[in-house]
């Protein structure tokens, strides 16, 4: 079984701050690191391989350095990964980077899985993964918190929604998208660690992926990004003290007052 | 200071740093209050591979020696030396077979210990036996092919934890220390029984118990080396675990510092921060000083050992005998760094205190490791004398 878990690096944002003048991330001194909910993700597919073998592809498209986080994913346990890097991805938007990574997998000769974060938590879109099964025309199931079973060309799995979830079952191959505390991701071992150190990450670009300039990159993204901006700081409120009915009295004033006054 | 360490010996230590910050820091003040044993992070230990450094590649390790051994222990005794000397114990349990046991032997147990899937553990102690371990007087007499074990062991470490224990017996009574053989017991050997876990003042996430031998019959095939030399095998045993325990005192000493100076630079007293007097300031200096001296010194006799070193007792002594007492002088500054927050259970300076003292007791008091530089310096006086 050919498992791909799709990963992202991204800025820790607990160190991220905006620069007010130009209202962009500063990055610049920010630590990157695996995307959060893509742990989760990686942490799933590396326990089903554990249960059913086959190999886990760890993927991702990103810049040179996205490679320290695609030997990270190996140190914990991924069989081996692919970096699409390439300036004609520049500029990408979630449609052109679903396509990117869905001509990745069809280049690794198909899976049978794969997983994704539920979103990444610098863009938060939650739309590549379904992006993903959209450009490869496959099922998907979003916002797993369980995987119950995988059999027979089939998958049962956990999907939460407001107030409860839902028991979805879906056939293989499909695109899974997980949420925070669907397992507990497993450490880094020391035999990972050493075999991270040496392996060989295929870096694969445009061509090899044999996508055309409008499908990827800035020229493939339908969207634009046209302002970033900060909305202004909430001033405090008002606090009034009182009984229930002073407080009451002043609330109606405060309202027909300011509705009148318009 | 820089120590030029190899790559795989950077990813242990970060590693076990990794692991003492997410799975050790949040549960050593309760780990230490209950008696607990850490079951779960030696779980975390084995899914890391930290059980295989010390194993040999052919028996599903990774070989890769004293010193890395040394590294890991002290990155985790820095957050806490209880789980580091259950951790630790392991090697000293597997060390007789490491050192001294058949290739069938080895094959047979050291995988199973590689993978952490089974713990080890090491026992000479006997009530009458501490410091004068020629004073011991477990029996193993030979029936057949079988030895039946009897007598008790004092203050095992893992004891009732481990599945295999390599067990300093007498096979010729008569004989005394000459007499004493190196033996792997089994756990659910008919015959062996575990008697009082021990309430002990630091140290308390590790196991120490009792081991009771009661006609237990022991497969001759578990002998390790031949008869008679049991002794030796125990001494070649402390003399290659003490770096060890050195690195562990480093790490408590290194952990107790860390506090120290965290606490120094928040804490305000006559209107400025403490670490602004001198008087603290040399404290500090100090501390510091003497961790890196320590530090320093284990280093180079693990490293003495990893390249190939036949005798290095004095020099195993003396990292255990100095790193131990700096472990002592430092937590004990430490705790009086912090004043009367230090000397509270809500601050981690005073169990790094209590798990200091150990170090400078067990594996050979510090009293014997300087008979033994002694003895070894009396020696090499006497031989470049003839």
């Amino acid at each position: 079984m050919r498992i791909v878990v799709a990963l992202k690096q991204v800025p820790d944002t607990a160190d991220v701050r905006i620069d007010p003048e130009r209202n962009t991330l500063m990055r610049d001194g920010v630590p990157s690191i695996m995307n959060p909910f893509d742990a989760y993700a990686l942490e799933e597919g590396l326990r089903w391989r554990d249960a059913l073998g086959g190999e886990v592809v760890a993927i991702t498209m990103g810049p040179p350095q996205a490679e320290e986080m695609l030997r990270e994913a190996i140190s914990i346990g991924a069989d081996r990964a692919v970096l699409l890097t390439d300036r004609a991805f520049a500029g990408s938007d979630t449609w052109a980077t679903s396509n990117t990574l869905a001509a990745a997998v069809r280049k690794l000769g198909g899976a049978e899985l794969v997983f994704a974060g539920k979103q990444a938590i610098d863009g938060d879109t939650a739309q590549v993964g379904p992006g993903i099964a959209a450009s490869l025309d496959w099922p998907q199931v979003t916002f797993v918190g369980r995987v119950r079973e995988i059999s027979g060309g089939r998958l049962l799995a956990e999907r939460f929604v407001e107030g409860g979830f839902e028991v979805v079952e879906c056939p293989l191959p499909a695109v899974l998208t997980m949420l925070k505390d669907a397992n507990v991701p497993r450490m880094p071992s020391l035999r990972g660690k050493m075999r991270a150190r040496t392996a060989d990450i295929a870096r694969w670009g445009r061509g090899d992926l044999e996508l055309a300039p409008e499908e990827t990159g800035l020229d493939g993204s339908p969207t634009r990004v046209v302002k970033i901006a900060t909305p202004e700081a909430r001033a405090g409120g008002e606090i009034h003290r009182g009984s229930p009915e002073e407080l009451a009295r002043i609330l109606a004033d405060i309202l027909l007052g300011g509705e009148a006054g318009e | 200071m820089h120590y030029h360490l190899p790559e795989d010996i950077l990813a242990i230590r970060d590693l076990c740093a990794d692991i003492g910050r997410k799975h050790i820091r949040p549960v050593r003040e309760e780990l230490d209050r209950e008696n607990r044993f850490p079951t779960e992070i030696m779980k975390v230990l084995a899914d890391s591979d930290m059980f295989r450094i010390y194993i040999p590649e052919a028996y599903g390790g990774l070989g890769l020696g004293a010193l890395a051994l040394c590294i890991a222990a002290e990155e985790l005794s820095r957050v806490c030396a209880g789980v580091a000397t259950t951790y630790a114990a392991n090697a000293l349990g597997a060390m007789p077979i490491l050192l001294s046991g058949s290739e069938e032997q080895k094959k047979r147990f050291l995988p199973d210990l590689a993978d952490g899937r089974k713990l080890a553990a090491f026992a000479l102690t006997e009530p009458d036996a501490g410091s004068d371990a020629g004073g011991i007087r477990t029996k193993a007499i030979r029936d057949g092919d079988h030895y039946i074990l009897n007598g008790t062991k004092q203050w095992i470490t893992n004891g009732g934890e481990a599945k295999i224990y390599t067990v300093i017996a007498l096979t010729d009574p008569d004989r005394g220390p000459r007499g004493a053989s190196a033996l792997i017991v089994e756990d659910g050997t008919p015959g062996f029984s575990y008697g009082k876990k021990e309430d002990k003042m630091g140290i308390r996430a590790s196991a120490t118990r009792e081991l009771i031998f009661e006609d237990c019959r022991v497969p001759a095939e578990n002998l390790i080396g031949r008869e008679g030399t049991g002794f030796m095998v125990a001494m070649k045993t402390l003399d290659n675990s003490r770096p060890g325990v050195a690195a562990q005192a480093v790490g408590i000493a290194q952990g107790a510092l860390d506090e120290a100076m965290i606490y120094a630079s928040q804490r305000r007293q006559f209107g400025q921060r403490i670490d602004s007097f001198q008087g603290i300031q040399f404290m500090l200096a100090d501390m510091a000083t003497q961790i890196e001296a320590a530090r320093a010194l284990v280093y180079c006799v693990a490293r003495m050992i990893d390249g190939g070193a036949k005798k290095f007792e004095k020099e195993a002594a003396m990292a255990k005998v100095f790193a131990s007492d700096t472990a002592m002088r430092v937590t004990t500054d430490a705790v009086q760094i912090l004043g009367g927050y230090g000397y509270m259970k809500e601050y981690p300076v005073e169990k790094m205190m209590r798990d200091a003292k150990i170090t400078q007791i067990y594996e050979g008091t510090n009293q014997i490791q300087r008979n033994v530089i002694a003895s070894a310096l009396i020696r090499e006086t006497a031989s470049r004398e003839k």
